[in-house]
């Protein structure tokens, strides 16, 4: 077990107001595990990736990320946990702007301490290799199209080896066509091992991973396995016969 | 992070910004600079000062007649009238460790020759004079003790005294009238130039000092007596023997004041380091402010920049960078920012320093600890008022700061 969340609450309290935006969720996540969380705003699924990434801490129960319990860590702890346990991928890419790819992918071994610079180009140049990015590695984001700055921050959030790889609405950004090329990635990098964990609003997203959570008012309304997931890889064949 | 990977991602961010940067940097520049030129000035303005003082002879002590006083009004230095033509002599003969001593005796006047007129200052002395000031004949003798005995109308002229009498012309043997009493030149000095306050020491002739008491002015007393001691670490002691042989001449009872004050070279060396050390440092100061201000400037852009880059902190958190990662890359970039300006005003100040001493004449004394404390002082301007920024950099929420447009 990767994740393991018992009796999770989140509560924000804003002046008089607070928003209870998880009441007591529970969720298990193994190894190798291919989950969507989804849900429509105010769901509160986003808060809940907030606390699996270690981002945010929960109000009440517990989080158990590997053997830490990441509830009651402090900030500091927070972030050498991010580091190297846990892969973002944002919807807005969030790549570090006038920063070449490989500089934006080395970065997470930098803040890793003790690594020697020419070991963090090595292993920033491997993990653009392994999302198709061989080239355009010196090219800044801008420079860059919406799918090759997503590849860019999949292989930024690859490289320190983390336990999950953490998507919040990875496509959100993308056309049709290249959400299908990232999803066929996040697959083959699950088919070689890694759990991912992608927060969606979207059923064709969803469809393409093994494991659906449904969301609403903070609290999971159901979780269902999926037994044959469509391939994206499949779907990306038929996508190309159609333009020619 | 490691400190070389700091470093370039704070001179990346400076370069991104190229003008915002210098116009940072500026602040620091222009306060370092003023603060290494300023006390250049003041140390310059020192060392000519010690230069003069020692130019005006080796091993010197001055002496001045003592001030009046009326009924418990003091008349100030001078105001008195005390010292005598034989008080000079009797240092000479009676202190041993005096080995020459000139009385002087000063009046002024116009002076008249074939080609030209100029009114000056005549310094009646003894022959000693010029050996007690270091002064060199450039053309021509000196005169001598029989001169003195016998009061004789001779006379050494200044280069500038001698340039406005006779031109390009050798004065040597010409006759002269200083305030209708016709003298012979037999000398002409070597150019002094400016003194310190600015007077220009060729303008002066030199007669015999009986010549100008009896013949000019007409007084029985000396405005000053300048004695030469035979060695520099003898000075006080020499002083003592100076003192009490005036005392003893001057008739003055035991618990008396002195009528006369003395004074060495190293006195007044003191005086005016203390005087300009003084400015100097008033100097420094003022200029100093400036670079308290040029650190403001620091803050100020440090401030908008964590702003800007909000989002970009965010990320950063996001990957794994602690509070203390952040905070190190805003401090760092700060200092580098105010280091920078610092090694820019020191560049800046030296080339200022040269320029003043080359085109404009005015003395500067580069002084290479003021450099150093310019150096450590913008450095930790940049630590000083980086700090807050960067700490509040360091202490964002990843949330927040990710969400933030």
């Amino acid at each position: 077990m990767i994740v393991g969340i018992k009796n999770l609450t989140k509560t924000y309290t804003m002046g008089d107001v607070s928003v209870k935006a998880l009441r007591g969720i529970n969720l298990s996540v193994d190894e190798g595990e291919f989950v969507a969380i989804m849900g429509a705003s105010g769901s509160g699924k986003s808060t809940l990736m907030n606390i699996i990434g270690c981002l945010d801490r929960p109000t009440g129960g517990t989080y158990t990320l590997l053997s830490h319990n990441a509830g009651i860590l402090n900030r500091k702890e927070l972030a050498s946990i991010r580091n190297s346990h846990i892969g973002f991928v944002f919807q807005s890419f969030n790549l570090i702007p006038r920063t070449t790819a490989l500089e934006n992918v080395e970065l997470p071994v930098h803040y890793r301490h003790g690594i020697p610079s020419v070991k963090a180009r090595k292993l920033a140049r491997e993990s653009l290799e392994r999302v198709g990015l061989g080239e355009r590695i010196h090219h800044v984001p801008n420079q860059l199209s919406g799918g090759q700055q997503q590849r860019v921050a999949i292989a930024r959030a690859l490289v320190n080896d983390p336990a999950i790889l953490l998507a919040d609405e990875p496509t959100g950004a993308l056309d049709s066509h290249t959400s299908v090329e990232v999803m066929a990635l996040f697959q083959e990098l699950n088919a070689q091992g890694k759990t991912v964990i992608v927060v969606t609003h979207e059923p064709d997203i969803a469809r393409y991973t093994k494991r659906i959570i449904r969301m609403r008012d903070g609290t999971i309304i159901s979780d269902q396995k999926v037994d044959t997931p469509r391939s994206a890889l499949k779907d990306l064949a038929v996508l190309k016969q159609e333009i020619i | 992070m490691r400190v070389t990977r700091l470093l370039a991602t704070a001179m990346k961010s400076i370069l991104r910004n190229r003008m915002r940067s210098l116009l940072t940097m500026l602040g620091i520049i222009i306060g370092v600079a003023s603060v290494i030129d300023m006390v250049a000035v003041g140390k310059g303005a020192q060392v000519q000062i010690e230069d003069q003082i020692s130019a005006m002879g080796s091993n010197m002590v001055m002496i001045w007649p003592g001030a009046a006083s009326s009924r418990g009004r003091q008349m100030g230095a001078g105001s008195r009238q005390t010292l005598k033509l034989d008080d000079a002599e009797k240092l000479q003969r009676e202190c041993p460790l005096v080995t020459a001593a000139s009385a002087i005796s000063r009046t002024s006047g116009q002076v008249i020759s074939s080609s030209g007129n100029w009114q000056t200052t005549v310094y009646g002395v003894s022959p000693s004079y010029l050996t007690i000031r270091e002064w060199e004949l450039q053309s021509g003798v000196s005169f001598t003790e029989r001169d003195i005995r016998a009061s004789a109308k001779k006379a050494i002229l200044g280069k500038a005294v001698s340039e406005e009498l006779f031109g390009d012309q050798d004065p040597i043997g010409a006759k002269i009238r200083i305030r209708n009493v016709p003298f012979t030149v037999i000398g002409l000095l070597k150019s002094k130039g400016n003194s310190s306050a600015g007077q220009n020491q060729d303008d002066i002739i030199l007669a015999p000092v009986t010549t100008v008491m009896n013949r000019l002015s007409g007084s029985r007393w000396v405005n000053q007596i300048v004695v030469s001691v035979t060695d520099m670490n003898l000075m006080d002691e020499a002083q003592n023997q100076i003192e009490s042989v005036l005392r003893q001449s001057h008739r003055i009872p035991l618990h008396e004041e002195n009528d006369f004050r003395i004074m060495n070279q190293t006195e007044m060396m003191d005086r005016a380091t203390q005087m300009t050390g003084v400015m100097t440092l008033l100097l420094g100061a003022i200029a100093g402010v400036s670079l308290v201000v040029g650190g403001i400037g620091i803050m100020n852009i440090m401030l908008v920049s964590v702003t800007e880059r909000t989002r970009e902190i965010g990320i950063r958190m996001a990957i794994g960078a602690r509070g203390s990662d952040i905070l190190m890359q805003f401090l760092v970039e700060s200092v580098v920012l105010s280091v920078m300006g610092g090694v820019i005003g020191i560049a800046v100040a030296w080339s200022l320093a040269w320029a003043a001493d080359s085109f404009l004449g005015l003395r500067t004394e580069i002084v290479p600890s003021t450099i150093a404390l310019a150096f450590i002082f913008s450095a930790a301007v940049g630590v000083f008022f980086g700090f807050y920024p960067a700490r509040k950099a360091s202490m964002l929420d990843p949330i927040d700061a990710l969400r933030y447009e």
